[in-house]
This record gives C-alpha cells, sequence and structure tokens, in this order.
C-alpha cells in the first residue's frame, strides 16, 4: 500500500525527522531540494535534522546542465513559461471580477431564497472559470510533451538514469518545499513519482510546496500581498497522487482565516476538495484511497470557520 | 525632518530651527462640544485638584474621536500652544485654559488614519520650553531629538517594521570608498540580506541617508521581514550617509558621479550583483530623494528603479521662489527636469504625507513623469515630513519596484 505523507513548513518547528522515523525506513532517503533553486545544495540543517542518511537527486542543477547540454530544449522551456504565464494574467484578470463578484454576494445580506442562488451561481462561474484554466494550462502541457518528447532527449535521458539508479537503492523519497512551479516541472522532468513507484510501496514525505504538487490542483494564495488583490490563484494541476485536498502551507500566515467571506469562498471554489490549512506540526498521511489528518491540521470549511480535520480516515470521494 | 540648522523640507520640531513665535499662535474658534472626557469632568463646574487628577489617570492623551484631537496641558503657566506642521493649518495654535484650573485644552481638526508629530511650547514668566506633551508616551526621533506622536484612530504602526522572530536576519558591514568626484574617502554600510553568498547574484538598492534610514526607520527590520516574507528578493543594500548634505543632495553632479561612477564600481567589484539596470534602484527622502532623481537624471539607464519620498521638487512656472537660497539648485534643476525629463529609470515609485508642504510640488511632479513612459506609483498618507511616515511606505514601494517570489515560493 502506498504511503504518503504531507508536511506543513517544517523550517520552525520540524518534525519531518518524526515522520520518516514513524515509516521505519532502513535504506538511505532520497531528497528533493529542487524548490529551493540556486540553494538546492544548502541541505545540511534539513540532513542534521533528519539524522538518517540521505542522497541529494539534484533535480534542481542537473536540469541546469541538460539545460547547457541542450539549448533548444532549453528554449522550448522558455517559449513555454512565457506562454504559461501570459494565460495566468488573462485568467487573473477574469478572476479579479468573478471573485469580487462572489464576495460582494457573500458579503450582502438579503432574502435567502434571493441571494443564495446568486452566490451559488457566482461560485459556479468561478469554479468554470478555473476549469477553463486547467484545461488551457494542460493543452500548453501537453502540446509541449508531443512536441519535444522531453524523455527521449539524449541529455535528460541520461540525467534521468541516474537518478532512477539513486531512486532505487533508497527506501523514502523527501521533497522539500521551495517554489512550487520549479519543483513541479523538475518532477514532472524526471518522471519522479512514476520512477518511485517502479520500485514498490515505498513512503514519500513531502512538505510545504512540496505537499501541494502531490495533490491534483494546486492553488497559490496570499490573501494580504503588498500589492494587487490577494486573490488565490489556480496554477496548475499536480502531480496527482493525492486527489482531494488542496494543500495550504502557511496557512495562518498567508490567509485571513478569521475572515468568514473569504474563508468560506475558498472552501465554496474547491469543494468537494479538502482545503487543508498546513501549519507546523500539521501531517496528513495518504494510503492511495484515503488520508487521515494529525496535529493541528486544520480544514477551511464552507460555513467560513477554520476548524480541526477528524482524526479518522477518510476515503477520497 | 532636519540635516542641518536649514530645513529641506517641512520644518521638525525636534531641532531648534526656528523661533516658533515668529508667527502668533492662532486663537481656537472651535464651538464644536468637547471631548467627552472634557465633559464629564466638567460637568459639575470647576473640577477639584482630585478630579483633575482621575481625569488625566483615567485618560490616554491627546484624547482622540470622530475626527479631532484634544491635547491637555497642565501647568501654572501663561501659555501654552501646540506645534505643529501640518500644512494648511497655523502651525502655532493656542491653548485655552479651562476656568479655574490649571488645565489647558486645545482642540486639532484630524481625520481618521492620521499621524502626526508636535510638541507644546509652554510660556512663564521669562522662560520659554518647547517640551514633550507630558500625557503622551508617544514619541517620534530624527537626527535632531525626538517629537510627540498623535495618532487618530485608523493608524497603526505597521506589524512589517517590528522585529519578528521568524525573520532571517541579514547582516550590517561598514565600508570605504575612495571618491575623486567629492574628494577624498566616503563611508558607507552595507546590508547583506540572510543566507547571502557570493555565489549567488543579488539586486543592489542605493540608499541617500542610508544610516539614518536605519536609525530612524527601523530598515533593517523592515527588509529582514520583507526579504523573509518574499515580498522582495534578498538584496543588497548600500547605506550612504551624506557628506556635505545640503549641497551633495541638492543635484551636485559630483555627487551623481560618485553614485554611479565610484560607489556602483566599487560595489560590483566586491559584492556578487545582477548586472542590469532592472536590479538596481536609487532611493531617498526629502534632499535625498533630489538626489535620487538627479542622479538618475544626470546617469540615465543605471538604475533602472527609484524610490522618491517626500521629495524637496521645489520649482518655478513663472518668477522666484520663496524656500530659501539653499533651495537654488534644487529649483533649477527641477525646472530643468520639467524641461527635458528624458527618462532616468523604468519604474518610480512616489510617496509623500498630505500634511506636508511639499505635498504641492509631489503631485505636480506625477503627470510629468507619467508622460514619460517610465512606470509610476504614487501613493499619499496622512502624515507628514519624518522618518516614521517614510518607513511606512517602504513597503509598498520596495514590494512595487523589486517584487519578490512570494506568490510561489512554499517553503
Amino acid at each position: 500500500m502506498p504511503h504518503f505523507v504531507l508536511l506543513g513548513p517544517q523550517r520552525l518547528e520540524p518534525i519531518v525527522k518524526d515522520a520518516i522515523d514513524s515509516l521505519d525506513v532502513e535504506a538511505p532517503l532520497a531528497l528533493v531540494t529542487a524548490g529551493w533553486e540556486e540553494r538546492e545544495s544548502e541541505d545540511e540543517e534539513l540532513r542534521a535534522h533528519v539524522g538518517h542518511p540521505c542522497e541529494n537527486l539534484r533535480l534542481y542543477s542537473r536540469i541546469e546542465e541538460v539545460f547547457v547540454d541542450d539549448p533548444e530544449f532549453h528554449q522550448a522551456v522558455i517559449d513555454r513559461h512565457d506562454l504559461l504565464r501570459n494565460l495566468q494574467e488573462l485568467y487573473r484578470g477574469r478572476l479579479d471580477h468573478a471573485l469580487e463578484a462572489a464576495r460582494e454576494l457573500f458579503r450582502r445580506d438579503g432574502e435567502a431564497e434571493l441571494i443564495i442562488p446568486e452566490r451559488a451561481d457566482a461560485l459556479a462561474a468561478l469554479a468554470a472559470l478555473d476549469a477553463h484554466h486547467l484545461e488551457r494550462v494542460r493543452e500548453v502541457h501537453a502540446e509541449f510533451e508531443a512536441h519535444w518528447k522531453p524523455g527521449e532527449r539524449e541529455s535528460l535521458a541520461r540525467q534521468r538514469d541516474e537518478v532512477r539508479t539513486l531512486l532505487d537503492q533508497s527506501g523514502a523519497l523527501a521533497i522539500a518545499g521551495g517554489h512550487v512551479v520549479v519543483l513541479l516541472n523538475r518532477l514532472r522532468l524526471f518522471g519522479i513519482l512514476d520512477a518511485w513507484a517502479a520500485g514498490g510501496d515505498r513512503p514519500v514525505v513531502a512538505w510545504a510546496a512540496g505537499a501541494m504538487v502531490l495533490t491534483n490542483r494546486l492553488v497559490v494564495f496570499h490573501d494580504t500581498p503588498p500589492q494587487g488583490p490577494g486573490n488565490p490563484e489556480v496554477l496548475e494541476t499536480g502531480l496527482g497522487i493525492c486527489p482531494g485536498l488542496v494543500a495550504l502551507p502557511h496557512a495562518r500566515r498567508r490567509l485571513r482565516l478569521g475572515d468568514p467571506v473569504r474563508v468560506a469562498i475558498f472552501a465554496r471554489r474547491f469543494a468537494p476538495r479538502v482545503c487543508a490549512a498546513l501549519d507546523e506540526h500539521c501531517r496528513i498521511d495518504f494510503d492511495g484511497t484515503g488520508w487521515t489528518a494529525h496535529g493541528p491540521t486544520r480544514q477551511l470549511q464552507t460555513s467560513g470557520q477554520v476548524e480541526a480535520l477528524p482524526s479518522e480516515r477518510q476515503a477520497v470521494a | 525632518m532636519m540635516h542641518g540648522p536649514v530645513d529641506t523640507g517641512d520644518a521638525n520640531l525636534s531641532g531648534g530651527r526656528e523661533d516658533p513665535l515668529a508667527q502668533p499662535p492662532a486663537t481656537p474658534e472651535d464651538h464644536t462640544p468637547p471631548h467627552p472626557a472634557i465633559r464629564d469632568l466638567m460637568r459639575d463646574g470647576v473640577p477639584d485638584g482630585e478630579a483633575v487628577e482621575l481625569f488625566l489617570q483615567n485618560n490616554a492623551f491627546p484624547l482622540i474621536d470622530e475626527t479631532r484631537a484634544t491635547f491637555v496641558f497642565r501647568g501654572d503657566v501663561d501659555s501654552v500652544s501646540l506645534q505643529h506642521w501640518i500644512y494648511g493649518m497655523p502651525s502655532s495654535q493656542a491653548f485655552t485654559r479651562i476656568e479655574g484650573t490649571n488645565l489647558w485644552t486645545h482642540v486639532l481638526e484630524l481625520r481618521r488614519s492620521s499621524r502626526v508629530e508636535y510638541k507644546f511650547l509652554v510660556d512663564y514668566g521669562t522662560t520659554r520650553e518647547l517640551i514633550h506633551d507630558p500625557f503622551n508616551p508617544q514619541r517620534a526621533h530624527d537626527p535632531f531629538g525626538s517629537n510627540s506622536v498623535c495618532q487618530t484612530d485608523g493608524y497603526e504602526v505597521p506589524e512589517w517594521t517590528f522585529e519578528d522572530s521568524e525573520a532571517r536576519v541579514g547582516t550590517i558591514h561598514d565600508h570605504v570608498v575612495q571618491s575623486d568626484a567629492l574628494g577624498g574617502p566616503r563611508p558607507l554600510q552595507v546590508y547583506l540580506p540572510a543566507r547571502y553568498r557570493e555565489t549567488r547574484r543579488y539586486p543592489l538598492l542605493v540608499a541617500h541617508d542610508g544610516t539614518d534610514y536605519l536609525k530612524f526607520s527601523s530598515f533593517k527590520a523592515v527588509l529582514d521581514n520583507l526579504i523573509h516574507r518574499l515580498e522582495i528578493p534578498p538584496m543588497i543594500v548600500a547605506l550612504t550617509p551624506p557628506g556635505d548634505r545640503l549641497k551633495e543632495y541638492a543635484d551636485d553632479e559630483r555627487h551623481a558621479r560618485f553614485i554611479a561612477t565610484e560607489l556602483l564600481p566599487a560595489l560590483e567589484s566586491r559584492y556578487p550583483l545582477v548586472d542590469k539596470p532592472a536590479a538596481r534602484g536609487l532611493m531617498g527622502a526629502s534632499f535625498g530623494a533630489v538626489a535620487t532623481l538627479s542622479t538618475a537624471w544626470r546617469h540615465p539607464g543605471t538604475f533602472g528603479n527609484l524610490l522618491l519620498q517626500s521629495g524637496s521638487f521645489a520649482f518655478t512656472d513663472i518668477g522666484d521662489h520663496t524656500r530659501g537660497p539653499l533651495f537654488d539648485p534644487v529649483v533649477r534643476f527641477v525646472n530643468a527636469f520639467r524641461k527635458a525629463p528624458g527618462g532616468p529609470a523604468s519604474n518610480i515609485f512616489v510617496s509623500c504625507g498630505i500634511y506636508e508642504s511639499l505635498i504641492y510640488e509631489n503631485r505636480s511632479l506625477l503627470p510629468l513623469l507619467q508622460s514619460t513612459g517610465m512606470s509610476v506609483r504614487y501613493t499619499e498618507a496622512r502624515d507628514g515630513h519624518n522618518w516614521e511616515a517614510w518607513r511606512d511606505r517602504l513597503r509598498e514601494g520596495l514590494s512595487w519596484l523589486f517584487p519578490g517570489p512570494l506568490w510561489m515560493v512554499y517553503e
């Protein structure tokens, strides 16, 4: 049975050691810190905390090497990045209006029979916009994959083989947070999760952005940014290993959890997925068909409240 | 703010620059009902000493309500006046003594979210003293001392200006750069962000009056926090103190040459900096903002980002200016800039307080900047010409000029 452990941020009060210890891992850990980008190799603090032999897969620097070896492919990745950024801007413009309309309806008092259907329709419009955006992003990736066939490119294939060898020698895979898109793209280019699954049911521990990329909906969020309206945005589908969840690391800092309108719209927009606030000491274990929450893990409720996730196992719908 | 015997913007009371009695105190003509706390005090007629004591113990001063601040002084003196520098209001306003007591009050109209620095001028016998408000512990500091601070409802010191125990902290290093332009060694300090590595490349921000920003605008805590919160990228900040500030910052070609052709190369040779104008910024307040714009104008395309706070951008459309001879070079520069602004930078953030006289000059600058095709962001606050007002605008300005990876990084 597969075992995925999703954690909150680990810098201030890390529990990743406890998580790994609980998994009875004997072989070395395969470590992914690609989300740290140029700091990928600065993993001493993490290694010291984990206290378990680790092999950093160096996915970030390996791809940088691929880009040097294969400039045509590098340019294609840049072009795709630009295209996705433009798509995101178009989506952002539409989202701004759609979210403001929904918030206005949620703030307004009125006869329930009049206003409730309007709210529901505003949320449906939001969900449709998110779905439309996800589909366009998926098309961009599909076209890229079909045209450039990353797995068949010599330089990347060589790096993939090396990484696969390292994975075969590992007892668990640990995925740290960082830049969520960089991390996701590196994991995808190496086909890490497929390669990992091919070696049998070994556990994966992922935190912060690492937890986000394992879900099937990547939502970036900040309610009080210094610039802009602070609208949560769908980026793309994640790796889809842990469906049914929207992972929200640093929720206590990034979200106005005391604002019932914002919480309610967030939760309803992504329902039936569970919007899980992953702060310090939070942990969710996923076994392939269901998950169990531990610690102070909380859920954004459709009522606008934020409540502890039940500790009983929840089957994924 | 004051940086010498003569100010470069609006006056600040913490230095003794001007005779407060040069203009007679205005006579209050406020007929609105007094603050409820005063009304309660006077309910039974002239209050006795015990009632006054209780009134002073049980209230925070100045008394604030919807649109007013009521200042209170107690003492056997001949007169008291409120000294402030809110543009458009008489800067010296007389208190009125409550009949039969030694309690004095003065009401000032102030909107929500206002922040005003002030002092009391007290006369007794042949003595005249400029003092802090004895009933208000709030103080704001600057190079010349400190003032009392009145904050109305809605104003809060931003939480990102306080040291955050979760934030990794940067370090400050002393340097000296030899300057041919300015004829001698120039000391400065350099802020390096937390987790600084020689192997990485960083954006650069050069801050005029940088050491004052550190002392009076919590600049280090602000940088640590904004970097920690991913609102700006890790960056290197050169904190330059002025030499002869009023000369060097007033469109002095030598100063501009020092910054652009001596300091910048010296920093580039010492630190791993991104070698692009888009990754360079220049900032300053008051005359420091003049120095910032002047340097960028004289060396266009060197610094991609400018942060101008309460710039002393005095100009004339016709006739002479009235700000004194120290402003002559500033006026010449701003007039020349208005005729031919060129494109000194790509992005310009401008902020100003609506209680300072420079609001006129800063608002006037805005359409001109916008007409050049530069990207311009402008913001105003109900505040004055002081370091805390400049501190409070740093988050908006820096995160606009140097956006961090806030939305994408979850560590």
